[in-house]
């Protein structure tokens, strides 16, 4: 759950997603699931030249198994609250396990 | 489990040893011939990934010059990796 709230929190923020075949989206993140299935909004391919197959389309539904990275505006994330926030998920995951 | 109950910093399963490595540089072997490095700001249990400052390294296989491996650079100031395509997660000293 923690990637998904972490996603929940770049709601409306422009970022750039890169998949498994290569093909790069630049866009507004829109909403975002539990698969980290991703929703984007005015979206624009990065290597149009190379890409022109999606140069019609304003906005995607993005599978999240085909997502390789997803590049994030350094500025929208809070790094001291994102270690806080994997700390406890991991404390968490261990007290599950026993 | 009983080492992780008198303390916290106890390594008792392998992703203890990357939680040690959370705020620090670490190295990251992904599929595709791919590297990154970068500093580690969050992780799961997927192996899903957030790093900031990174830099990622490429290797192709250069077919014109007779199939010489040549590297590609990048850099990203704040990058998502799925935990699918990670391979191995190294700390850096």
């Amino acid at each position: 759950m923690l990637f998904f709230s972490f996603f929940k929190t770049l709601v409306d923020h422009e970022v750039t997603i890169e998949l498994k075949n290569d093909l790069s989206i630049r866009g507004t993140l829109k909403s975002v699931d539990q698969f980290l299935n991703i929703k984007l909004d005015e979206i624009q391919v990065v290597d149009e030249v190379k890409y022109p197959h999606l140069s019609a389309v304003k906005n995607v539904f993005i599978r999240g198994s085909v997502v390789r990275y997803v590049h994030l505006p350094a500025n929208a994330v809070d790094t001291t609250l994102l270690e806080d926030a994997t700390r406890r998920e991991a404390a968490a995951q261990a007290n599950k396990a026993k | 489990m009983a080492d992780t109950e008198n303390g916290t910093s106890a390594v008792a399963e392998p992703l203890d040893l990357v939680r040690l490595s959370l705020d620090e540089v670490v190295f990251v072997k992904l599929r595709g011939d791919r590297e990154l490095r970068g500093r580690l700001h969050a992780y799961d249990s997927h192996c899903n990934l957030v790093l900031g400052e990174v830099e990622e390294t490429i290797y192709v296989v250069d077919e014109d010059d007779d199939d010489t491996i040549r590297t590609v650079k990048k850099n990203s100031e704040m990058l998502f990796v799925r935990g699918d395509s990670v391979v191995i997660i190294a700390t850096t000293t």
